[in-house]
């Protein structure tokens, strides 16, 4: 290419003007701006931290105490008598701590076998839409029972340690929508004592749950739990319930066939059949405080 | 033909340069903060969100926010669960925005050290409803940087929000706090 000196500057200068020509039109316009996706997790996929008798995917916030009253009266086939079952009662009392997003501790002391227990969950994957997609919440919910209940047999002095048994959970929870969540919630329990050498120590489960939408306050729950090695003699633990909003507190009312709240009593050892109506009227109460407030409002 | 080429070079050069020099000054920021109350009886009912994405241009004074609903915290985790399921349907309406100008951007001087008023004229969409919004604050610079503040009030049910304890618990203007350091 043989190009002069001498038009080379011109042509060079034109250009140049060109684009500070095309500079001056380049005006910024921010409402033009594209957004960018946002990565939404879902929450609110069950209402409050228990379904019924079991975890749900939730935990209670970062600094938040919940004091939680469960209740259980008696069986609904105890008849007339008993006021179909209203004259008795079993409660599990327990307080939940949210240490921060992802990690909730809890303790309780139940009426059944008056036992104490402690857990805790920790959340693992949560559920997103937008910028990151992903299907599934999941969790790991790990449960220690203390079965404090003076031992009425002269001829076996159990260990303490006997007194102990566990449960491992991983609780799958999706949210299809604002109307409907599913709950998979695979279960293993481990039994320092059994009642016969022949029984196994460890047992598995499955939990599924659901909760369906009816009005911004008002949610209709189920939770099943089948059991895949069983001890003979029990039945697995169904239970049907409304979950009420009001405020502050988390108001859940339920028909369940099982006796005690905690994750063996409940999901191994529910001594009630629907089909003859052992079943009880029972009640969660939550009530939410808040220990340590977000750092934007400490000051 | 070197020394051409080299000339060719310095001349696009100073065209680039002059492109670079006049393009609008453009002061953004993605942690700004807007604050809300509501408090309509004893309950507290208020929220922060530390991550407000804000810009402005210098010269036209044109000027937008924007939050993600859900970056609102509260005091308390079930009130937090309720604003967004209940009120603002977050999953739906994941944003809020604000899109309007500084229409008394000319007389900032933002060489100056100072703390300047500030008109603001715009549209504010929160819940999928965009209103008029009209406002003033102030903005302040210092070395360079601007800082804006301002507050005001909008009608909850202006924006189709609804729900039983609006005008009760919750009141039924929320009052709006905006602090942003670009």
């Amino acid at each position: 290419m043989m190009i002069s000196n001498k038009k080379i500057f011109p042509i060079a200068f034109i250009v140049s003007c060109c684009m500070l020509s095309f500079a001056q039109a380049q005006n910024v316009d921010l409402f033009a701006e594209k957004d960018e996706p946002i990565r939404d997790i879902v929450t609110s996929t069950f209402k409050t931290t228990r379904i019924v008798n079991g975890h749900s995917i939730e935990n209670v916030g970062k600094g938040i105490l919940d004091f939680k009253i469960l209740h259980r009266f008696g069986q609904l086939s105890d008849g007339a008598y008993n006021l179909f079952g209203l004259d008795q009662a079993s409660m599990r009392l327990g307080l939940d701590y949210g240490i921060s997003k992802t990690l909730m501790v809890g303790v309780g002391r139940s009426t059944f076998e008056k036992q104490y227990d402690g857990f805790m969950k920790l959340r693992l994957l949560s559920q997103s839409t937008g910028g990151k997609n992903f299907p599934f919440a999941l969790s790991y919910a790990g449960t220690m029972i203390y079965k404090s209940l003076k031992n009425t047999s002269t001829t076996i002095k159990p260990y303490e340690t006997d007194r102990f048994t566990y449960a491992h959970q991983l609780i799958f929870a999706r949210k299809f929508g604002d109307y409907f969540s599913l709950q998979l919630t695979p279960t293993l329990f481990h039994y320092n004592l059994v009642s016969t050498s022949k029984l196994p120590n460890d047992f598995i489960s499955v939990g599924i749950s659901m909760r369906e939408r009816i009005s911004k306050r008002v949610n209709f729950t189920q939770e099943y739990y089948y059991r895949v090695n069983k001890l003979e003699g029990y039945y697995n633990s169904f239970s049907v319930g409304f979950d009420i909003e009001t405020g502050g507190h988390v108001f859940q009312l339920h028909v369940t066939n099982s006796t005690g709240m905690t994750e063996r009593t409940f999901i191994n050892e529910t001594t009630g059949e629907w089909g003859k109506g052992n079943i009880r009227f029972g009640f969660n109460v939550s009530r939410v405080f808040t220990v340590r407030k977000p750092k934007e409002f400490r000051k | 033909m070197n020394k051409s080429i080299l000339k060719l070079a310095f001349v696009l050069a100073l065209g680039i340069f002059s492109f670079s020099a006049n393009a609008q000054k453009v002061y953004s920021t993605k942690t700004g903060q807007i604050f809300f109350n509501a408090t309509g009886g004893i309950e507290k009912i208020a929220a922060v969100n530390n991550q407000t994405d804000s810009k402005f241009v210098e010269q036209t004074g044109q000027m937008i926010f924007a939050v993600l609903v859900k970056g609102f915290k509260f005091e308390n985790q079930l009130m937090e669960d309720h604003f967004n399921e209940n009120y603002m349907e977050s999953s739906k309406f994941p944003k809020a925005d604000f899109k309007g100008y500084i229409t008394n951007i000319k007389e900032i001087n933002f060489a100056k050290d100072g703390t300047y008023p500030v008109t603001v004229d715009g549209s504010l969409t929160i819940h999928g409803v965009s209103n008029k919004v009209s406002t003033t604050g102030t903005m302040k610079i210092e070395k360079g940087l601007p800082q804006i503040e301002g507050a005001f009030k909008i009608k909850i049910k202006d924006y189709g929000i609804s729900g039983m304890y609006i005008g009760d618990k919750i009141a039924p203007d929320a009052a709006i706090t905006i602090n942003c350091k670009y």
